[in-house]
Formats: structure tokens, sequence, C-alpha cells
């Protein structure tokens, strides 16, 4: 059934993912997702249209990115995304063991906010 | 910016040299200017997505025993704004602030630097669903009232009273029809993040 902190009297719509029924932790509406050179193996229509937008680019896309082109629920996206990656499909563009405390990511939104006034 | 092939709708690629992402959340009651905020701040076409969520009908069920449902579709607009050298790429949520999508911001709002709430003084109580979301979700904001020109002005001191605010906590005004002021709303949350973020991530349990 649903998970301990889930609200009984809510339920999204899981019916798109595959069966795969959580998102991965570190799969957030912001995260950004490239390409990885993975199996070409097939894979379902929704997962397809995923690695569709990443074909003949270099660039990245967030979850959010994917759910508003493909419109697809985040939630959806942020499971679809979380399979892609485990299946090796998609990667992040950051190695996880490099990231920065959070207070300089927090100085660089300063910095960067301020820059632009 | 290369658009995606087939029939997708056209997307504007993140650039390769973006290695971090961050996320900020702008709340507040429907009408209150979170759209026109993002819109004015983002470096891209603000960008739309749709979830929808099934709700039970409380207490009424049908001969089945199956409770009656109802769908809603929860709207959320996102800009972005690149950074750091093109290093960072800041995404800004607009999420809509009833109480009843908590779960939703469970999920949407986890692992956002903070909030920027908007508030509306013709309609403060609109504001308080999003600052209870928040309170109970331990991220920490900042208010930004929005001028609208017909809004009655009051005191600072009545503002907080109104809007149950702590004393630390920001409040501000801003024109979000306007890019400078709208920014300046977004230092002045993350200037009180920074000072204020990492000795509560400490006290908060995860
Ligand atoms: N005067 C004034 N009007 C605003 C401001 N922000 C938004 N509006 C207007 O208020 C209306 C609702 O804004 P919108 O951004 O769609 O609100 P949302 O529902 O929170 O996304 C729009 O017609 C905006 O042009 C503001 O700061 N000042
Ligand atoms: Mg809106």
């Amino acid at each position: 059934m649903t998970g301990p902190r889930r609200d009984p009297d809510m339920v999204r719509p899981y019916v798109r993912t595959g069966g795969k029924i959580r998102a991965r932790d570190d799969v957030r509406l912001e995260s950004v997702l490239i390409a990885a050179s993975g199996p070409t193996d097939s894979l379902g229509p929704d997962p397809r249209r995923v690695m569709r937008l990443f074909t003949g680019t270099v660039g990245g896309l967030a979850v959010a990115d994917i759910a508003a082109a493909l419109e697809l629920p985040p939630s959806t996206v942020r499971i679809l995304v979380s399979s892609l990656m485990d299946s090796g499909h998609l990667t992040s563009p950051v190695a996880a063991s490099d990231h920065q405390p959070e207070s300089d990511l927090l100085q660089e939104v300063l910095r960067g906010l301020r820059s632009l006034v | 910016m290369d658009c995606a092939p087939w029939s997708d709708p056209p997307v504007t690629y993140v650039p390769a040299t973006v290695t971090r992402s961050a996320k900020i959340v702008v709340a507040g009651g429907f009408g209150v200017g979170k759209t026109t905020l993002i819109g004015s701040v983002s470096e891209v076409k603000p960008l739309r997505m749709e979830e929808p969520i099934t709700q039970a009908s409380a207490g009424v069920d049908d001969l089945r025993g199956t409770p009656h449902k109802t769908t809603t579709t929860v709207a959320m607009d996102f800009g972005r704004i690149h950074m750091a050298g093109g290093s960072l790429a800041l995404y800004l949520f607009g999420l809509p602030g009833q109480a009843r999508f908590q779960p939703l911001w469970e999920d949407l709002a986890e692992g956002a630097l903070g909030c920027l709430v908007l508030a509306d003084t013709r309609d403060l109580d609109a504001s308080h669903d999003a600052l209870g979301l928040l309170d109970s979700g331990g991220i920490p904001y900042a208010v930004a009232i929005n001028t609208f020109p017909d809004a009655p002005g009051y005191p600072e001191a009545e503002l907080r009273e109104a809007l149950a605010l702590d004393p630390y906590t920001p409040l501000t005004t801003c024109d979000a029809r306007d890019r400078t002021s709208s920014l300046h709303a977004l230092i002045t949350l993350t200037e009180y993040l920074t000072e204020h973020r990492s000795a509560a991530v400490l006290e908060t349990p995860r």
C-alpha cells in the first residue's frame, strides 16, 4: 500500500511508471540530469519519451523541465528518472562525493542574485 | 538554444557547464503574484507543470465501500537563473499555499533552500496556510508584501502580528512585476538563509 508518511486520503497516480513506486531521495524537482552512455535496450513508452529529450544534446534537463516538456506530473517524472538513473540511462552532472557544503551553495546563490541587480 | 527532435515541445536545455542546482520556493494564495515574480526574474521562459491529486471525500462511501474521489490538478510555474559562472542553476518554483496540498509539498519542496511567501494586505488570511505548511515542514522563509495599488498599508508591527511571524523572520515589500524589486526580495530571503540556516538545520530532525 502506501508508505508510512503518506496521507491515506491522498493517492497520486503511479500507473505510468512501470511498477516503481518511489523516487530516489536525490531526485528532486531541481535535480539536473544528463544522458549517460548507458544501455540502449528496449524501454517503455514514457521512459523513451524522456530519453528522446536528451537525443543530440550535451545539455541537461531538470526533473521539472522534463515534466513540463512531456506534460507529465512531476511526481511521475521523479520516479521515471529514478529508474533511468538506476538503469544507467541518465546520470547527474555532479559526482555525489563532491557535493559542496550547503553554506557554500547559499553563498553562491546570494552572490549570484546580488550580481543581477 | 537547441530543441528536442520529434514531436515533443521545445525545451531550453541546462547548459553543459551546470554542475549544481538549487531550489527556492515561491508560495502564497491564488493571485498573489507567484507567476508574475517568477516570470520577472527567470532567464528562460517560465514553464508549467501539472500534478493531478486524487482526494477522497472524507466520510463518504458508496455501496461497495469505496470512498468518492475528486481529482484536482495543481499547476506549478517555474523559472531558472544561471549563476556562479554558469556552474549553478537556481530554480524558482511557485507552489500554491493551500493546507490540503501538504503531501504534494512534502514531495516537491523537499530540499529547498528556503521559501519566499508572497502576501497581499487585502487578504492576509490567504497566507496562513502557506506559513503553516512551512512551519510544519521546517522550511525557512521570508515574507514579501506584494504592493497592489488598492491594498491597504499597515505598520510593520501590525503585519507581523497578523501573520504571526517570528521576530527574526524577514518581512519586506516587493512589486512582483519589477525584476529588480523581485530580486531584492529573493536577496532578503537568501541573506536570512545564510545567517540562520546552519543553526536551523542542526535543530531539524531528518
Ligand atoms: N500591482 C501589482 N500587481 C501585481 C503584482 N504581482 C502580480 N500582480 C498582478 O496580479 C495578478 C495575479 O498575479 P499572478 O502572478 O498570476 O498570481 P499567482 O496566482 O500567485 O501566480 C496578475 O494580473 C498580475 O499582473 C504586484 O506586485 N503589483
Ligand atoms: Mg500562478
